[in-house]
C-alpha cells in the first residue's frame, strides 16, 4: 500500500451518514491508489448504498476495507442492515424496480460500478450487500 | 435560511451553482427555493452549475429532473452545466440519463443556449 490505510466502520442512522460514509469513501479509496474516476465511482456506489440501507431497511452499518488479492490492490464496501430483506433481488438488480418510488437504478446502476457485487438478503431478516473494485494500472 | 444556496438572477435568467455536497434535505430546500424564485422573478431559464459536485447520486438526479420538468410547466427553461466528466461518467455507466435536462459544457455555453432562443436577454458572460 502507498499509504497507511485502514478499515472505517460507520452506522448509517441518518442522512448526515450518507455524506459522511461518501466522503470516507473517496479518502480511502485515493489512499488505496485509486485514480479520481474510480474514487468517484466507488463513491457513488456508496452514497447508493448507504442510503439504501437508511431508506429501505431504517439504518445499517457499513464497513470499508482495503483488500489485496494476487498482487492487486482494492476496496472492499460491506453494508449490512436489519431491514426487511429485498423482496424481488432479480427486478431490484435488473433495474427499473422501486417499492418507494425511486428511479430504481441505485441498485443496478452500483453493481455496475463495481468489480464485484454480491449480495446476501433474507425476508424479515435483513440485507448484506458486499462490492469490491480492483485498482487498474 | 441557514446553509441557502445562492440563487442569482441577470435577466431573464437564473442562475445557481452550489459549492457544497447537496444532501437529501438541502437538495430537497434547494429545489424548492428554485421553483419560488422562478414564479417571483417570471425568469425564461434557470442554469444549474455543477461544476462542484463531486458526486452525483440516483436520488439528486431525480431531484434535478424534477427541478426541470416543474420548471417548465411554470414556463423556464433548465440547463444543467459544468458536470464533471467523472460525474458524467459514472451516472452513463450506471445507466441513469438525465432525462429530458438539457445540459451544456460551461455556464458560457449554458447561456449562449437560451441567448439563441430568446435573442440575448441573458448574460453574455
Ligand atoms: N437494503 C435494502 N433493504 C430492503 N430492500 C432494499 C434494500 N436495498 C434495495 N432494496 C429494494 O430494492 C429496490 C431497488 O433499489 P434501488 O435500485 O436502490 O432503487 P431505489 O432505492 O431508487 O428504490 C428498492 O426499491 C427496494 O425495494
Ligand atoms: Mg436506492
Amino acid at each position: 500500500m502507498p499509504k497507511e490505510v485502514s478499515d472505517e466502520v460507520l452506522d448509517i442512522k441518518m442522512e448526515a451518514d450518507i455524506i459522511n460514509a461518501r466522503v470516507k469513501a473517496k479518502a480511502l479509496a485515493e489512499a488505496v491508489g485509486f485514480d479520481y474516476m474510480d474514487q468517484t465511482r466507488i463513491a457513488t456506489a456508496v452514497s447508493e448504498l448507504a442510503r439504501n440501507a437508511l431508506e429501505h431497511a431504517g439504518g445499517g452499518q457499513m464497513m470499508m476495507s482495503p483488500v489485496t488479492a494476487l498482487g492487486k490492490r482494492g476496496l472492499q464496501i460491506t453494508v449490512a442492515d436489519h431491514g426487511p430483506g429485498i423482496k424481488n433481488l432479480e427486478a431490484a438488480l435488473k433495474g427499473g424496480y422501486s417499492t418507494k418510488g425511486g428511479l430504481g437504478l441505485g441498485l443496478s446502476g452500483s453493481k455496475r460500478l463495481m468489480d464485484v457485487f454480491l449480495i446476501n438478503t433474507e425476508t424479515g431478516k435483513g440485507t448484506v450487500v458486499t462490492a469490491k473494485k480492483w485498482v487498474t494500472k | 435560511m441557514e446553509n441557502s444556496i445562492p440563487i442569482l438572477k441577470s435577466g431573464k435568467c437564473l442562475i445557481a451553482s452550489p459549492q457544497v455536497a447537496l444532501h437529501d434535505k438541502l437538495a430537497i430546500q434547494f429545489k424548492g427555493n428554485l421553483l419560488e424564485k422562478i414564479v417571483q422573478t417570471k425568469v425564461k431559464g434557470l442554469v444549474l452549475d455543477l461544476s462542484a459536485i463531486d458526486v452525483v447520486d440516483s436520488f439528486l438526479v431525480r431531484q434535478i429532473a424534477e427541478i426541470a420538468s416543474s420548471a417548465r410547466i411554470m414556463g423556464a427553461e433548465v440547463v444543467v452545466v459544468g458536470l464533471r466528466p467523472a460525474v458524467a461518467l459514472t451516472l452513463v455507466e450506471m445507466g441513469i440519463s438525465l432525462l429530458g435536462v438539457q445540459v451544456a459544457r460551461d455556464l458560457e455555453k449554458g447561456l449562449a443556449l437560451f441567448n439563441r432562443s430568446w435573442e440575448n436577454s441573458c448574460p453574455k458572460k
